[in-house]
């Protein structure tokens, strides 16, 4: 008896946002009708959020994908045969092969979209819990020094080198210690954590377990934000299976080293990404920043040595430990090693998730992989590194992927998020919803943020409304200089990047409306 | 009506005490009443306060504090609106006056025959497919004031 056909139907949120449970239901019924052997497999997503629903069949060991799929193209999809991969309107050859994915280096991303996110047997097929396995074997100063030699540094936007990090936690002196995995993926234009975490949960367990035997933490918790439920669910799900498996629990692996995880649900406050508020959210309080020092590697999570990463960096540490410290730092250039998992939203014609070495620059990503704006219209700016990030002009196109070049024109790569947006934007309202993001997510702990931002709404209102306005753009820097000067974390001191680079490359759009101009009559 | 405040009460102490013994107890057991009843009523205050030994004020301060903790009840479904800046790039502006003005409603408020509660979000991490709105735990992609009008049809 011939196995059944696998079709896989990605279930990920973006390929739901966009129809993935109406099309698996209709492959099933259309299936059924014809009285076809098939198995629907709900995959996670590739990531090339365009063609979703990507519906694949595995055929001759190989995957062919066809999209993107709506439910009136399943009849004449099996009509076509693509069970045995016929040929049709929306065939897209093997998946592998498709450029986008195949100009990839997918290294975090190995299995996002290929396996069922919830099968730990496929996980393991695909080189799952590999790392772990050689970690149990090595004591914690070891796998420290795997983790730094590789070159590794926090994906979440701040790019501190992750071993040293840890090796921060390992020398202090604690008997209680904590693994913390900050999942309040805020950015816009980031979804690369909750990837991770519905489509390949158990790397970020993985991870997260391998840092805890490597500074000696029994006990981890993943922070993820309330906006991601599907996420919440997978993970709860995924530790409650890796429990059962013994990859989690008192007795990881047999290595005689416990470790727990906990899901906590997040609440809808920006500011708990930045990792202090995360700690304090954490033990039940207010998201409000603590001073620094001291630090969370020494005293975090009630008090106790933590370390607290983003999901990528501690989805990234599996693959290390697999493949060694070598293998991953091959990858980038200068001091950024390894790969830099990008993520194209806004106005794009091709968004999605590429995880590529450092070192390409954007333009090759906005061009290439983004194939310009999804309205065909002119790029006039893209913002990269989230609501905190500068608008980056097109005369910057060329800068490569690297922390350092980007930080050299007062940009960041941040958390890898890049938002498109064409040129029929308007970039003073851009700037006024920088600050008056920032309003509304200051914790209210420092002034300079809590009533800076306030401020800068009203300042940036003047202007755009034509009162004095000369004055008012002065003002506005003053400002800016304020909050970044003055500011106890990256929220105050951040929000206002964007403005600044508004106000540099794109200062025609920071000034009085001429209707504004003409009511208080200074236009004739 | 004082029985059925007696019954919530008594749920909300249940689930303050179920969650009691867990380190960092309160936002467990906020997320636990509001999954439970919908939203975070006042009198949960002084009895979450109560079980866990904190001050009223250190209780509402939290609740205040989470943008997605409510305090008064919703409507049947929440549409939660991304307001962030991909989904502002693909016209969040425009679907953000289409759906207020065709449910004649701001933010943070219930339409009148009490189906809708409106809500800005600041990302739903879809922002591939923007602009984006999250009806209840369902994320829809790619949303056009059409597409939004059908789904609030649904609904």
């Amino acid at each position: 008896m011939a196995s059944k056909q696998k079709i896989f139907v990605p279930s990920d949120t973006t390929a739901r946002s966009v129809g993935a449970d109406r099309v698996a239901a209709a492959i099933r019924d259309e299936a059924a009708r014809r009285g076809a052997d098939v198995e629907i497999v709900r995959n996670g997503s590739r990531g090339l959020y365009w063609l979703e629903p990507l519906v694949e069949v595995e055929v001759g060991g190989k995957r062919l994908a066809y999209g993107p799929v709506g439910v009136d193209d399943v009849a004449s999809l099996f009509a076509a045969d693509f069970l045995t991969g016929g040929a049709h309107r929306l065939s897209l050859g093997e998946t592998e092969s498709i450029p986008y994915l195949a100009k990839q280096n997918r290294l975090t991303f190995a299995r996002v979209g290929v396996i069922d996110p919830l099968s730990i047997e496929d996980y393991r097929t695909h080189g799952g819990f590999r790392g772990l396995e050689n970690a149990a074997k090595l004591d914690g100063a070891e796998i420290v020094k795997i983790v730094t030699e590789s070159g590794l540094r926090g994906r979440g936007g701040a790019a501190f080198p992750t071993g040293i990090k840890w090796n921060t936690v390992l020398n202090a002196p604690g008997e209680q210690k904590y693994v913390v995995c900050n999942a309040d993926e805020g950015d816009s234009g980031t979804f690369a954590d909750r990837m991770i975490m519905e489509s390949d949960p158990y790397t970020l367990i993985e991870g997260m377990t391998i840092a805890g035997l490597a500074v000696g933490a029994t006990l981890g918790y993943v922070y993820i934000r309330a906006e991601y439920p599907q996420a919440i669910r997978t993970m709860r799900e995924a530790i409650a299976r890796a429990e059962a498996a013994g990859f989690l629990g008192v007795d990881v692996l047999g290595s005689g080293r416990a470790f727990h995880l906990e899901v906590r649900e997040a609440a809808g406050a920006y500011i708990c990404g930045e990792e202090t508020s995360l700690l304090e959210s954490l033990e039940g309080r207010r998201g409000m920043v603590r001073y620094r020092p001291p630090l969370p590697a020494i005293k975090g999570l009630f008090g106790k040595p933590t370390i607290v990463n983003n999901v990528i960096s501690l989805a990234t540490v599996p693959i290390i430990l697999d493949k060694g410290a070598e293998f991953y730092k091959n990858f980038g250039v200068g001091r950024s090693r390894g790969t830099l998992t990008v993520q194209l939203a806004g106005n794009v014609k091709q968004g999605g998730l590429v995880e590529i070495a450092f070192g390409h620059t954007l333009r090759e990503l906005l061009e290439d992989f983004g194939g310009g704006t999804a309205t065909g219209r002119p790029i006039r700016a893209v913002q990269a590194g989230g609501p905190l990030g500068a608008y980056i002009h097109p005369s910057k196109f060329d800068t490569p992927l690297d922390y350092e070049a980007f930080a050299a024109f007062g940009a960041m790569i941040g958390h890898g998020g890049i938002v498109v947006f064409d040129d029929t934007v308007d970039m003073g309202q851009q700037a006024r919803f920088a600050m008056e993001f920032c309003a509304i997510e200051s914790c209210g702990k420092c002034t300079p943020c809590r009533i800076g931002a306030v401020r800068g709404v009203e300042v940036i209102d003047r202007i755009l409304g034509g009162v004095n306005e000369a004055a008012n753009l002065t003002l506005l820097r003053e400002l800016c200089d304020t909050m970044i000067a003055g500011s106890l974390c990256a929220l105050g001191g951040m929000a206002p990047y964007p403005v600044l680079s508004i106000l540099d490359h794109f200062p025609e759009d920071l000034r009085a409306r001429e209707a504004q101009r003409r009511a208080v009559g200074e236009v004739a | 009506m004082e029985q059925r405040s007696t019954t919530t009460e008594a749920t909300i102490r249940a689930l303050a005490e179920a969650n009691a013994g867990r380190p960092g107890a309160l936002l467990p057991i906020l997320h636990a009443i509001q999954d439970e009843l919908g939203y975070v009523p006042e009198s949960a205050v002084p009895i979450v306060a109560n079980v866990l030994n904190l001050s009223r004020a250190e209780v509402h301060g939290v609740v205040t504090f989470y943008h997605f903790f409510r305090t008064r009840p919703p409507g049947q479904h929440t549409l939660y609106l991304c307001r962030a800046e991909a989904c502002q790039s693909m016209g969040a502006r425009e679907l953000e006056r289409y759906v207020k003005d065709k449910l004649k409603i701001d933010f943070h408020e219930t339409t009148a025959d009490g189906r809708f509660s409106l809500e800005p979000v600041y990302c739903l991490g879809n922002c591939a497919c923007s602009p984006a709105v999250m009806i209840d735990e369902d994320v829809h992609g790619r949303v056009t004031p059409e597409r939004l009008e059908a789904l609030l049809g649904q609904g």
